[in-house]
């Protein structure tokens, strides 16, 4: 009992540092609860109730510690007896310094020296069972009263859960003084489900009705064993079916909402790794098998930054051969910042920029070393760069292992938000957003800068490029290098979404190179429709078929029927000239 | 002159491979196994493998070093043919099974108790033999005339085989096609009433790899010396002349697209008894990639290279991944890259490769003619855009 208080004691620390701006209420607060521990009777009820709409952490973690014997009396000599608790550490004797309930300062004797006492010494304050169910329902009280919405919107939740009818009453108590209108609803939700149980079958068909006109979608569950519980009265029984038919409703509408945006996340990052894959293959008609492994790189940058922020990042590689009995090798290690708080979390700004850059290297030496000797052989090109997708996967395997590696999102990019109860994960939003402006981005540089004008003027005929003193091997470095970093980009935010791994980048590139070609060869906007319908349909065949597999496979053979009716794609640019 | 070579070409080819075949075969049966003449049964059975995979690299060479057409789903036809034997040879292993129930393990496992009736038939083996022809030649038939039809080409066909494979591939993974799932077929028993790990039916099975592969090779031989064959290469060069000269290049270029499947699902068929099992991970879209890297390492557009392609990169890789199992795949990529960037013409073309580079570097000599082999013309030409 002991070990579980001390559970406790650091929360109740973090809770006297989080008040104590606070100071005046919290004196007054403490006060009352030295007081409630040691009154009796009506009194302390009406004490316990008082302080328990104050919403306070420091109560509810004294509470809880009353329920388990964790509160002592302690005489003080003179008369005066204070409310104590005692800290989780104990010295060799059992001692340990305590704490107390006024203040939430250390007990002193007079020469300011901190008391070390043993549980077993003290007068625990006692708990009765009508005392205990009375300090209960003041927890309830105050977890209701919590200053957060969320936490009392949770609150309200588990008690309209409990499935016992007496949490009406504090929930009722709690109706009259909330003012958040997310956890006014919640609050009707929870009366509603907790009157399920009620005898009356009035007031049972009255709370399916409110429940099916809130479409409480955690009710289902109740609602359906009411219906079918027997000895039920028919007529509730009739409102419970049309209630759970009303909810049922809902969550159709909620599930179809939340494929939508599912596909859509789903959809962007495809856009992303696409649109890198639209300027190398779309623009420069260069097939590069290895654009999922620049995927790679960005997700692994990402990690290894976050490493970096982190306790650092190592790794070391023998190769098994040796050079005159010197076991070849390589390795690396990269000391850590052991950066914590919003500096850690911010972590992720540093990745977008740097997987882009690594990647674009990636590319750039790529560029310079294979593909350049393979402008005019589209098709080999294809065989050459698979081959440096094979040498490159194999090589993540060695440095970061054959599995799969963790990426912690940072906590600005966790959690979501309900909007009628389709949750809206903040990542993905993000994902979404980004993706929009990467979009908006490249375009922009296609079309309204300088270097966009060379890269189009090299990629619609070099050699009349060429002619006119634009130095093409630059600009399709450049090029290259670009379309690469928008692939590395990609993994970083794929790095938040799912787990990391050395092939990572092999279940993208059927896929995005099938958007390419749906999406027109050489068209950004085709592209871009293109990535956002696969992404979609993709999502929605998943939810309709049951299964991711036959999602892909149905998608594949649409993917290859629909280029029977437009072969060239959504938007394929029309030309004279023949292949 | 040209002709005159090719059936040298021929000759030799014919002869050393029914040498070969024949003296590793006797070598097999008829020594001790102490002597050091003696073929072990292992080494049998690794032959009889990459006799598979000669053939199918000459499938592959067939569309992409004779027609132009790269087509990264070979391994899928190939796996379907593998499949149709599989699931012959599942039905021999009777009630022999770890359930012993007269229908296959895995069956069982997933609940059935009734063979299912697309099953039935293939206790029949010249059923499954007539199938490891028709399904993957109806497959190939009904992808290429969407494919020839709406005149994809290139990359863009390259692309849509490899989405094709991909996604048979990731069906023939679920369990609910009711094929095995992911471990496919194994365990096999019997096959034609002989114990499949019979030496002597290891042996029977090499010999008949290696007489296809040589049948299938004269066929091809025969089949670039018909007016087909050589529509076929003009298709390779320049499509739109051939059509603008009044061939329909899109039924052309299904025939050859059927024909090279056939071949394909013909080797599967009889790679599956040798190695003894059959999953989906065999039509990956790696695998279609790999049969490439034969047909570019040993030189595509002759038929020779793709065999020697095929020899030449198994017994490496048989050797790699044994001695150095984490650094074979970037062995591989590697290889790949320098073949495709230096030696486009691959170890056949090597010879005149070397020759061009020995002219240049000491013309004193006079420039002899540019061998004209047919890979050299592989290049397409510059897009007039």
């Amino acid at each position: 009992m002991i070990r579980r208080l001390k559970l406790l004691l650091p929360s109740l620390f973090a809770a006297l540092a989080l008040f104590s701006a606070h100071a005046q209420d919290e004196t007054a607060i403490r006060a009352k609860l030295c007081q409630a521990i040691q009154s009796e009777g009506a009194a302390q009820s009406q004490l316990l109730l008082e302080i328990s709409e104050t919403g306070s952490k420091v109560v509810h973690d004294v509470l809880i510690a009353w329920t388990r014997d964790g509160v002592f009396i302690y005489d003080a000599g003179n008369g005066a007896k204070l409310a104590i608790l005692l800290e989780d550490q104990t010295d060799a004797d059992g001692k340990a310094r305590a704490i107390r309930i006024d203040t939430g300062k250390f007990l002193t004797d007079d020469k300011n020296q901190e008391l070390h006492l043993a549980a077993t010494d003290l007068t625990t304050a006692d708990t009765t069972a009508a005392l205990r169910s009375l300090i209960n329902k003041a927890m309830d009280t105050l977890a209701l009263s919590d200053p957060d919405p969320g936490a009392r919107s949770t609150a309200v939740l588990k008690l309209g859960n409990s499935q016992k009818p007496k949490n009406i009453e504090v929930l009722k108590a709690r109706q009259i003084k909330e003012t958040d209108a997310a956890v006014k609803k919640n609050i009707k939700e929870a009366i509603a489900m907790l009157q399920l149980a009620d005898a009356d079958p009035k007031i049972q068909i009255a709370a399916l009705q409110e429940l099916a006109n809130l479409k409480t979608i955690g009710s289902l569950d109740m609602v359906n064993a009411l219906a079918e519980k027997k000895g039920t009265d028919p007529e509730v029984v009739k409102a419970a079916k049309i209630a759970a038919t009303r909810i049922g409703e809902h969550i159709t509408v909620v599930n179809f909402f939340g494929t939508i945006f599912r596909g859509m996340s789903l959809g962007s990052i495809l856009l992303i790794v696409t649109l890198g894959l639209a300027i190398t293959f779309g623009l420069m008609g260069i097939i590069n098998m290895a654009h999922g492994e620049m995927i790679a790189i960005g997700a692994y940058t990402s990690y290894v930054v976050q490493n970096i922020f982190g306790t650092g990042f190592s790794f070391s590689v023998n190769l098994p051969f040796s050079f005159f009995g010197h076991p070849l090798g390589f390795g690396l290690s990269i000391p850590g910042m052991n950066a914590t708080g919003w500096f850690y979390e911010s972590y992720f700004l540093f990745v977008l920029p740097l997987s882009f850059i690594m990647a674009a290297l990636a590319g750039l030496v790529l560029e310079r070393t294979v593909i350049r000797f393979l402008y005019r052989r589209p098709l080999e090109s294809l065989l050459a760069t698979w081959g440096v997708s094979l040498v490159m996967q194999q090589l993540f395997r060695m440095v970061f292992g054959a599995n799969n590696v963790q990426v912690n999102s940072p906590r600005w990019l966790l959690g979501h938000f309900d909007i009628n109860d389709v949750s809206l994960g903040y990542n993905r939003v993000f994902v979404i957003g980004f993706a929009i402006v990467i979009v908006i981005g490249t375009w922009m540089l296609l079309t309204k800068t300088p270097l966009g004008l060379l890269i189009r003027a090299v990629m619609q005929n070099r050699d009349m490029a060429s002619c006119m003193g634009v130095r093409t091997t630059r600009v399709n470095m450049m090029t290259f290098a670009f379309g690469s970093g928008l692939a590395g980009l990609a993994g970083a935010f794929l790095s938040q979404i799912g787990n990391v791994g050395p092939s990572l980048g092999q279940s993208y590139i059927v896929d995005s190179f099938m958007t390419v070609v749906v999406g027109g060869v050489g068209s950004i906007v085709g592209t871009v429709y293109a990535s956002a319908g696969i992404g979609t349909s993709d999502q929605i065949l998943q939810q309709v078929t049951g299964s991711p597999v036959t999602g892909k496979i149905v998608v594949l053979i649409c993917i290859i029927l629909f280029l029977q009716w437009k072969p060239g794609g959504l938007f394929s640019i029309r030309s004279r000239s023949l292949d | 002159m040209q002709r005159k070579f090719k059936n040298l070409e021929i000759w030799t080819v014919l002869a050393v491979a029914l040498l070969f075949i024949g003296i590793f075969a006797s070598l097999n049966a008829y020594t001790a196994e102490s002597s050091w003449l003696h073929v072990s049964n292992f080494t049998i059975t690794v032959y009889g493998k990459y006799l598979c995979y000669a053939m199918l690299a000459i499938s592959v060479d067939l569309l992409w070093g004779y027609t132009g057409l790269l087509s990264l789903g070979q391994a899928l036809f190939f796996t379907l043919g593998g499949y149709m034997m599989g699931m012959y040879l599942m039905r021999m292993i009777g009630d022999l099974g770890q359930y012993h129930q007269p229908i296959p393990d895995f069956l069982v496992f997933l609940g059935w108790t009734k063979l299912p009736a697309f099953w039935e038939p293939f206790s029949s083996f010249p059923f499954a033999m007539v199938m490891v022809l028709l399904l993957p030649g109806s497959l190939a038939g009904l992808f290429g005339y969407l494919a020839f039809r709406s005149r994809i080409r290139g990359v863009y066909f390259s692309i849509l085989t490899q989405a094709l494979t991909y996604a048979a591939c990731l069906l023939f993974f679920r369990n609910s096609l009711l094929l095995g799932g992911n471990n496919g077929f194994t365990d096999f028993k019997f096959i034609l009433g002989h114990d499949i790990r019979d030496a002597s039916t290891q042996r029977g099975l090499f010999i008949a790899s290696g007489i296809a592969l040589v049948v299938v090779y004269l066929l091809c031989k025969w089949l670039t010396f018909t007016k087909l064959g050589k529509v076929q290469r003009a298709i390779r060069d320049s499509e739109n002349r051939v059509m603008f000269s009044g061939y329909s290049t899109a039924n052309f270029k299904l025939f050859i697209f059927i024909f090279a499947a056939l071949i394909a699902s013909v080797a599967g068929a009889l790679y599956v008894p040798q190695v003894g099992i059959i999953n989906p991970g065999e039509m990956a879209p790696d695998k279609s990639l790999e049969a490439v890297v034969w047909v570019s390492v040993g030189g595509r557009g002759t038929l020779i290279g793709p065999i020697i392609g095929a020899f030449a990169v198994n017994a490496m890789k048989s050797w790699a991944t044994r001695a150095y199992p984490d650094l074979w795949l970037i062995f591989l990529g590697g290889m790949f890259i320098f073949v495709t960037v230096y030696m486009p013409k691959g170890i056949v073309g090597l010879p005149a490769q070397l020759r061009a580079l020995y002219q240049k570097r000491f013309p004193s000599k006079p420039p002899a003619e540019p061998p004209a082999t047919a890979a050299s013309a592989t290049i397409q030409p510059v897009k007039p855009e």
